[in-house]
């Protein structure tokens, strides 16, 4: 995910924009789930888990309760369906808030919807981990082409794509900077979403 | 197997002992003239240009497994093999079942060699009853019998004790025979699997200590040598045991030796596979070793290569190292070897090759017939040698019953393309006669 | 492309602290509700067991079933093995059963190298330790104890053993266990010191990474872990030391000795203990000793192994070394 991206990537949105659609996903977090008293965020490995606590803060500073909206992480490694694709991976970190998620209303945070596997790995490995009252999902782009029947609940920006293309996410805290590429497969890195 | 005494054979243009191209007839049973421009009157011409001719390889120390595991070989494959490898002789080991310990087991096997027609089959007698070192077999009997045996030998196993050993040295003297020991001291290499070193520490198998061997010689050269007897250590391993029997020769003592041909090409590096093919007694031992008896070889400190030709089944040898027996085959691919390891290297001419293959081993096992000289009067025994082939080795194409070669897929040098057996060809153009 | 796992030795850094990783993640299991991973659904696993040995049994078993892959047991004892059915066709009965991993105990050195490159199965092939060779499990999950309990975050995460000290004590000659650590230990860095009584050395010991010594006063006070190997009574018999009690005094772990080690430095045994031989009961139940921690890591460790090996469409770790001599 690191690698370097071709001049032939654009730039859909910048740190600015990246910052303005986070806020207002947690204001319609906040409005959606009637103020975020029982929200838990669960980041997937690994830029969602950067989106997860970025909109953690963001609903602390709504809310006005700092350090009060629990945030961890879920990796999805283990419960994929296309683990029998590629060598194994290694496993990035599942963190679970120590209140748990029983009967809490848990939003998965990613960085890209694309096929929707992701987020039906995700919620298989929710099933094993506890029982939320309900799950949401929020994602930073969405780009279209669903394999699955899923949805997001909130989308920082609808980015249509062909197949063709990719889309790459940039944070600060893994990469650097914060944008999101459109590139050309073959030319950018596939991001695998 | 009758051919017509008269029958005639010219091999024209061959090199005997690798020197200068000569014609050679072949008359009956013997050899009738060597020179150049010789008359191919009414003689079977065979066009041997620029091949090597030696005497008949003799091979003392030869498994043919039968009476009992002729699974894995018989008389008749075994000599077959062994022609295909250029021997016109072979000595029987004694390791049969029954054990080869009374006159009637060695002329069993004398008989049967004499049936097989493609080379001479000399049996060794055990020891000791048995091969259990505790009580001698009746060697004066086995010498006695129709195979004449002057050999010795409880190979497989150790005469580790010491009053037996010196026993057995001087009851053959009275006979002319000579014990060829097996050197392993037991209590020493109880559960060895592999030469003990650098490698089997890795690799967690039991170690088969050098100076197991080395300390079994010692012993025996100064009991020969007290006894005034004659001793012959088989399939000589350790660079240790070449001192000793350099030492013990310089004495004057009457000790000879062997070298098997996997143990001058083949390291322990190679267990690394845990391929049983590998597995073999003495193991195959270092770097360091092989050169020592290469060495060795060259300068006459081990006299004779002896193959040590060990048939195995293949499911003895398709399984777990542990489980695996020991052992290879040797017969067809002991002159490429030596070739390989010794005339290739320029540590042996041609001349050694029919001393330390042919001369010394029918000196030793006393055969007469046998590593002669290539002149006019003598017996036919003869094989010839096209030293510049090279081939890949493939069991699929042995003589032996048995395919445990562990030069599967090797180049080699060297193809015998023809053997004679008192005059008789057993191998024609590289193929069984 | 086949993968397995038969020698430490085969294991770069890089593949040894990616196991570790992913034990370490694993491990974390433990504390859900739900103990158990749908990765290896539909894989089956066989055990195939020629020495007794339940311990490393039923870890191998309890790992692949958190990785809800289908676990057979096949014990050499009172079967067809016994009977002296040839590790070959026990092999081709696995394959025709459709093993896609086989974790071989064996009490010969390199049979499951044998297994691995014989054509005999095409699954992967776990050692789970063989003859006096190897136990590479054993060894992870001794780096893998050793890295939680001697890192300050308390997993070590991303981190390899680089500067650790290591004693090793006990019958080196016979221990599988000693032969996988010193690969292990020393690929991730660690510096590893043999002690054992000069025949419980084996011939050839230095081509080894590590360093030998026979007095274990001598390397106590500067280590960071001592693995105290077991010693089984009959090797007195055989002549490697001469009684019980001269061994357990030159070399055993008492309560003296321990006090003499940093006050960090663990202990760890990887069972079963021989109390009194090589390890006062003292030591064995003080909180300084790990073999305890140490059976309960061996399942988050094996799982890693098995995920690895079998989670994709080939192996994560380095192929073993029977591919390159082949």
């Amino acid at each position: 995910m690191d690698a370097h991206t071709s001049d032939a990537a654009r730039s859909v949105l910048e740190a600015p924009d990246i910052a303005r659609v986070l806020t207002r996903i947690a204001h319609e977090i906040v409005e959606r789930a009637k103020g975020a008293d029982d929200v838990v965020l669960l980041g997937i490995p690994t830029r969602g888990v950067f989106l997860a606590r970025r909109l953690a803060a963001r609903l602390e500073e709504i809310t006005g309760k700092p350090g009060r909206i629990p945030v961890g992480s879920l990796d999805i490694t283990m419960y994929r369906d296309d683990l029998r694709l590629r060598p194994a991976r290694a496993l990035a970190r599942t963190e679970i808030p120590d209140d748990g998620i029983d009967g809490r209303l848990v939003v998965l945070v990613d960085d890209v919807l694309f096929s929707g596997r992701t987020i039906r790995a995700a919620l298989d490995a929710l099933g094993d981990i506890g029982r939320p009252r309900a799950v949401q999902l929020a994602v930073l782009v969405d780009r279209g082409h669903r394999e699955l029947p899923i949805r997001a609940d909130y989308v920082g920006k609808n980015l249509p794509t062909s197949l063709r293309e990719t889309v790459k996410v940039q944070l600060t805290e893994e990469d650097g900077r914060d944008s999101v590429l459109l590139g050309l497969r073959g030319t950018t890195p596939a991001d695998g979403k | 197997m009758t051919m017509s005494d008269t029958h005639k054979t010219l091999l024209r243009g061959a090199k005997p002992l690798g020197g200068e191209p000569r014609d050679v007839l072949i008359e009956g049973e013997r050899i009738a003239a060597v020179g150049t421009g010789l008359d191919a009157d009414g003689a079977t011409v065979i066009d041997a240009a620029g091949q090597i001719l030696l005497p008949g390889l003799v091979d003392l120390h030869t498994h043919l497994r039968e009476p009992g595991r002729e699974d894995s070989e018989t008389v008749l494959t075994g000599t077959r093999a062994a022609a295909v490898g250029g021997f016109t002789a072979v000595h029987a080991m004694a390791n049969t079942f029954p054990v080869a310990d009374t006159a009637g087991v060695v002329e069993q096997v004398w008989r049967l060699g004499k049936e097989s027609g493609y080379c001479d089959v000399q049996p060794i007698g055990a020891v000791t009853v048995g091969l259990e070192g505790k009580k001698l077999a009746e060697l004066g009997a086995m010498h006695d019998s129709a195979a004449g045996v002057r050999v010795f030998s409880d190979d497989g196993k150790c005469v580790d004790d010491a009053v037996i050993m010196r026993r057995a040295l001087e009851y053959v003297k009275a006979f002319d025979g000579v014990i060829a020991q097996h050197a392993q001291e037991p209590r020493l290499t109880e559960g060895a699997q592999m030469n003990e070193g650098v490698v089997s520490a890795e690799l967690g198998l039991g170690g088969w200590p050098a100076v197991a061997e080395e300390s079994i010689i010692a012993r025996d050269v100064l009991l020969a040598a007290h006894v005034g007897s004659r001793v012959h250590i088989c399939h000589l391993s350790t660079a240790g045991s070449v001192e000793i029997v350099r030492w013990a020769k310089s004495k004057g003592w009457n000790v000879t030796a062997e070298v098997t041909p996997h143990h001058l090409l083949l390291t322990d590096e190679l267990v690394r596979s845990y391929d049983p093919v590998y597995k073999v007694n003495p193991p195959l031992r270092t770097e360091a070793d092989v050169m020592a008896l290469r060495e060795a070889l060259a300068d006459g400190t081990i006299d004779c290569v002896a193959t040590d030709h060990a048939p195995h089944p293949h499911e003895d040898k398709d399984c777990e190292w542990g489980a695996a027996a020991m052992g290879m085959v040797g017969l067809e691919t002991a002159l490429s070897v030596v070739q390989h390891t010794m005339v290739d290297t320029g540590l042996l001419d041609w001349t050694g090759v029919a001393d330390r293959m042919s001369v010394r081993p029918s000196a030793i096992g006393r055969l007469t017939g046998h590593g002669r000289p290539i002149t006019a009067g003598e017996p036919a025994n003869l094989t010839l040698l096209d030293s510049a082939y090279r081939g890949v080795v493939n069991p699929a194409g042995f003589a032996s019953r048995s395919r445990n070669t562990p030069y599967e897929g090797r180049e080699l040098p060297g193809r015998v393309t023809y053997t004679f057996l008192r005059g008789r060809a057993t191998v024609v153009d590289g193929k069984l006669a | 492309m086949k993968r397995h796992l038969i020698s430490a030795a085969d294991l770069s850094r890089d593949d040894a602290v990616l196991i570790l990783d992913t034990a370490e993640e694993l491990a974390r299991l433990a504390d859900r509700p739900i103990k158990k991973l749908p990765t290896l659904r539909g894989r089956t696993v066989v055990n195939l067991f020629f020495e007794d040995s339940t311990r490393t049994r039923i870890s191998f078993e309890a790992a692949a079933k958190r990785l809800s892959a289908d676990v057979i047991n096949f014990s050499a004892k009172g079967s067809s093995v016994s009977k002296g059915e040839s590790l070959k066709d026990t092999a081709l009965t696995l394959e025709a059963m459709g093993a896609d991993a086989v974790v071989i105990r064996h009490h010969a050195s390199g049979a499951p190298h044998r297994l691995a490159t014989s054509g005999w199965i095409n699954g992967a092939v776990v050692n789970a330790g063989d003859g006096t060779h190897e136990h590479p499990t054993q060894a992870l999950l001794d780096a893998f104890t050793i890295r939680r309990h001697l890192s300050p975050d308390g997993s070590g995460a991303g981190q390899d053993l680089a500067g650790r000290r290591i004693t090793i004590v006990g019958d080196v000659l016979h221990s599988r266990v000693a032969r996988s650590n010193v690969h292990l230990l020393s690929t991730l860095g660690a510096e590893v010191t043999l002690v054992a009584p000069p025949t419980l050395v084996p011939f050839g010991v230095e081509s080894w990474p590590c360093e030998v010594s026979y007095d274990l006063d001598a390397v106590v006070g500067k280590t960071d872990a001592v693995m105290m190997l077991r010693v089984q009574r009959e090797r007195m018999n055989a002549a490697f030391f001469p009684t019980e009690r001269e061994y357990a005094r030159r070399y055993g772990l008492d309560g003296d000795r321990m006090a003499r080690m940093p006050e960090h430095a663990i202990v760890m045994h990887p069972g079963p203990m021989n109390r009194g031989m090589e390890i006062t009961a003292e030591v064995a139940d003080s909180d300084r000793c790990t073999a305890v921690e140490q059976v309960a890591n061996g399942v988050s460790t094996r799982m890693a192994v098995l995920y690895l090996l079998l989670g994709g469409n080939e192996s994560a770790v380095a192929a073993a070394r029977t591919e390159e001599s082949k």
